[in-house]
């Protein structure tokens, strides 16, 4: 590259640092000692403590792992059949299929909260976990469905037939011959999903009922009562919890 | 590869068993009672003591304004036992048939409430609701900063103050003070009224930092509004951070307030939530919760068992020569509709 | 490769038996009524109470018209909708000059280089929004990081009044959406062939010269599904504006939500959501449309 372009770096340094940033605040902050102030005035791990104390909140973490377990898992068992059938149609069918499939990405969340609310009240289903599972649920299926696809496209098709060709029934081909190749995706997806899930807000915040306060409605609460390095220490534990996964998730795709 | 997969499959374990195993372990006995109630109603302490005296685990999820609490009810969340709404509220609900009789019986401590707590307009023999907590809506402000020291509600209008105001999120009390800065009941369901407090609320939102019901106690205490219109409790929250800070009910008058425990109908544990809402208003209860939370308690001899400093702070317990010039909130019946839409226009605007 | 795409024919012309049709069905039934169930009908339900009427406390009221549709008329509502329109365009184009040197820059790199990079920008982005819109908050209140670091330098006296103003829901909506807009600009600029840029330098363009003429024009498809990607969601954005806009600068998002939760008119939110919906629809409709004429145009590799 020419010299000329050398502010490239710096500008990308700077996006991604922008990028960085407020997460390295909260994290940074969640250790200072005082309550208010945004001076530094002592490493603490008192507020991570209080975290520790806070029964509430470790009921909203059982309720957003039983719902992230939940609906990662129907979605998984709805996404991959769709993934592969979406495959297996001709250009334009598919085409269309797949995009009605990718909605739920595309509409913005609040419609998609405000719709399942008005649904559940409309066949006069009650507010609660079991809501809230399925809205995951729905958001969640195109997210496998894209991973499984994706992965999908790259296979070789000359491994099925081969298959096909020494007698194996398509049961077979599919047990021993696509799924173990698609599970690199297969796991990207979910540990994805469950990642989506688990910092889901908007949709849950529409959907909950009694008791299935989850961990991102607990965390608006608790934001909503004003700022607090409490809620920094939760938010640092919640970002480096999704990077991890994310990252797995990331690497696991690359296979 | 066998790694991402021992990861995972790791995980999913992990979590199941974290959730089934932790919930089975605090669910003993007779089961869960559902707890709807206000942000900053929510004591822990009293409620493991609670929990441990009757075998039961209390499930608490919280909401900041009478109208959110409407809309979930509304919305289907019927699996609630227990909620508070706020007075007017209480015959909002009756009417809508959301809420069980209670059982005088199963509420013994009910004797014991405050005079001017016993006989509500909306619940006169508290067959619905039992008064929980009470106090006045008026304005705390830091008085190192605001001088003189403000008694009119018009001061929220004065533009020394822009950029350092903060309102309640809530469109009653927010039409409230308007029409009491024109001298009227805040219990106005003349249209006409009604948009012309519109347009002085209107008028006054370029000086309005933000439209907060649950944070200004930290605005206050940080200085980042130094005029909050507000409830008296957190006003006192902010005064323990910040010593300048005042509370006032102006002279035009203000709200009186009680938010009241209610069993709602749909509830399947009607006997256990009215035990809950006898034990909230306990005397012992009721004085404890008062200090911590900084409100009123309904129950009088409550009152006196606070401590000094609470039981002197106007902001927490009006003085008895105020109550006559507070003003209950009463259901506007159809008029809800106007304030329901003036109060959206004044969020766009 | 392409065979199990299916892009130049289905199963069938490749002479597989038509019971593989059938197991296509069955592969897609159990998705597609799940899509029907959870997405389709709530939005057929949103769009009907659309038309329908509010109770005195709230609920519904099955009496039609079109009051909804021309209660929103009201300079009220169409404010609402600019504030938001203006908002997200605002948006797309800060992410579009911030992203577009990043974008730059990354698909120049080595392709080791470029997964390192590019892993580095999704991984925030699919951490928990709420969280890192409330990282905002604690840097950009009165007493918070930002004015603390500018006060204790000396460069500013009294501290900005940067939360709860739409500067600050413009800065939570650049930072969320900002990946949004490099991931396409990056497909497509990788794409690029370094030897153009070559050869327009050799031909004594100058650098704006070459970047108007000839990187700008290739880079178009990215830079259409960018803008497409980041203004989609900012309109319906919603914890932005609440958390950083403070009940005070309201979008479409928050409106729906306040007409749900607050004001308890469903079918007047239901409105303002349809109307948003179309919205984002047409939007998408006009992005595929452009996308299949352009690609028609180009020789398939």
């Amino acid at each position: 590259m020419k010299h000329r372009e050398s502010w490239l770096p710096l500008v990308a340094i700077f996006n991604v640092g922008f990028l960085y940033l407020p997460i390295l605040v909260l994290l940074v902050f969640s250790f200072n000692a005082s309550r208010l102030a945004a001076t530094w005035q002592g490493f603490s791990w008192h507020w991570y403590s209080q975290l520790a104390e806070n029964g509430a909140l470790h009921a909203a973490v059982q309720n957003s792992l039983l719902v992230a377990v939940a609906s990662t898992a129907v979605a998984t068992v709805l996404g991959i059949p769709a993934a592969m059938g979406l495959e297996r149609l001709a250009r334009r069918p598919r085409q269309i299929l797949g995009g009605l499939f990718l909605l739920p990405l595309v509409i913005p969340e609040v419609m998609m909260g405000v719709s399942l609310l008005l649904l559940f009240v409309m066949i006069g289903m009650p507010l609660g976990l079991t809501t809230v599972i399925l809205g995951h649920t729905t958001f969640n299926l195109p997210v496998v469905i894209v991973l499984v696809r994706a992965k999908l496209r790259k296979l070789d098709p000359c491994l099925e037939e081969a298959a096909a060709d020494l007698g194996a029934s398509p049961w077979e081909i599919f047990r021993l011959i696509t799924l173990p190749l698609l599970r690199p995706a297969i796991l990207g997806a979910v540990l994805l999903a469950f990642t989506v899930s688990l910092d889901d807000f908007i949709v849950t915040f529409f959907v909950a009922g009694p008791g299935a306060t989850t961990l991102p409605l607990k965390v608006y609460s608790m934001i909503k009562s004003g700022v607090s390095p409490e809620i920094n220490a939760l938010s640092a534990l919640m970002v480096l919890l999704s990077m991890g996964l994310v990252s797995i998730s990331l690497l696991l795709q690359r296979r | 590869m066998r790694v991402y997969g021992a990861i995972v499959l790791s995980l999913v374990l992990c979590s199941i068993a974290i959730g089934f195993g932790c919930q089975r372990g605090s669910q003993p006995g007779n089961g869960t009672l559902h707890y709807f109630t206000w942000s900053d109603y929510v004591s822990p302490e009293l409620i493991t003591e609670f929990e441990r005296q009757h075998g039961v685990k209390v499930v608490i999820d919280t909401f900041s304004s009478n109208e959110e609490l409407l809309a979930k009810l509304q919305s289907g969340a019927t699996g609630y036992d227990v909620t508070v709404p706020s007075d007017f509220m209480v015959s909002i609900m009756i009417a809508q048939g959301l809420l069980a009789e209670l059982d005088m019986k199963a509420v013994p401590n009910s004797a014991l409430l405050e005079e001017h707590l016993q006989r509500l307009a909306f619940d006169p023999e508290h067959r619905y609701a039992m008064p929980y907590l009470w106090g006045t809506v008026g304005i705390g402000y830091d008085s190192a900063a605001v001088t003189p020291p403000p008694d009119s509600w018009a001061v929220l209008w004065d533009p020394r103050y822009a950029g350092k105001i903060s309102m309640l999120n809530d469109q009653r009390e927010v039409f409230g003070a308007v029409f009491r800065s024109m001298g009227k009941s805040m219990n106005v369901t003349d249209p006409a009224i009604i948009e012309e407090a519109k347009q002085k609320l209107i008028a006054q939102k370029p000086l309005v930092k933000t439209y907060a019901s649950e944070h200004y106690d930290q605005l206050l205490a940080s200085g980042d509004v130094i005029l909050a219109h507000g409830w008296g409790g957190p006003v006192a929250r902010a005064m323990r951070e910040r010593p300048s800070i005042r509370y006032v009910v102006p002279k035009e008058g203000g709200t009186i307030w009680a938010d009241c425990l209610v069993v709602l109908r749909s509830s399947k544990k009607k006997e256990l939530a009215m035990q809950f809402i006898n034990f909230l208003i306990d005397t012992r209860v009721a004085a404890q919760t008062s200090e911590r939370l900084l409100f009123a308690a309904s129950n009088r001899e409550a009152g006196r068992l606070v401590n000094n400093q609470v039981r002197e702070n106007p902001a927490v317990y009006p003085p008895a020569d105020l109550i006559p010039r507070l003003e209950w909130m009463t259901d506007v019946g159809k008029a809800m509709r106007i304030y329901d839409r003036a109060w959206t226009e004044l969020k766009i605007h | 490769m392409t065979r199990l795409a299916g892009s130049t024919g289905s199963l069938e012309d490749m002479g597989h038996p038509v019971s593989s049709h059938r197991t296509t069905y069955w592969l897609l039934t159990p998705g597609i009524l799940w899509s029907v169930a959870f997405l389709f009908i709530p939005l057929i339900v949103v769009g009907v109470i659309s038309f329908a009427t509010r109770g005195t406390y709230g609920g519904v009221i099955w009496q039609f018209n079109l009051e909804n549709y021309r209660d929103l008329w009201h300079v009220v509502y169409t404010r609402i909708f600019g504030q938001s329109l203006v908002l997200a365009f605002l948006t797309t184009v800060i992410c579009l000059v911030m992203g577009f040197p990043l974008a730059y820059y990354i698909a120049r790199l080595s392709p080791r280089w470029q997964a390192v990079w590019l892993m580095l920008i999704m991984i925030p982005f699919w951490t928990n929004f709420l969280v890192r819109t409330y990282a905002w908050m604690f840097i950009l209140r009165t007493e918070g990081l930002l004015n603390t670091l500018l006060l204790g330098l000396g460069v500013i006296t009294t501290p900005l009044d940067l939360l709860y103003t739409d500067k600050a829901v413009l800065i939570g909506l650049v930072y969320g959406y900002l990946p949004f807009m490099v991931l396409p600009l990056y497909a497509t600029l990788e794409r690029l062939d370094p030897a153009l840029v070559e050869a327009a330098k050799d031909l004594y363009a100058n650098q704006w010269s070459v970047f108007r003429r000839v990187i700008v024009p290739l880079a178009k498809p990215g830079i259409i599904a960018g803008c497409l990607l980041v203004f989609i969601p900012s309109l319906g954005a919603f914890i932005t504006p609440d958390l950083l806009g403070g009940a005070r600068n309201m979008m479409v998002g928050n409106l729906i939500q306040h007409e749900y939760l607050v004001a308890r008119d469903w079918p007047l939110g239901s409105a303002i959501s349809l109307i948003l919906l179309i919205v984002v629809i047409a939007a998408v409709i006009a992005y595929f449309f452009v996308e299949s004429t352009r690609s028609r145009r180009e020789v398939e590799p």
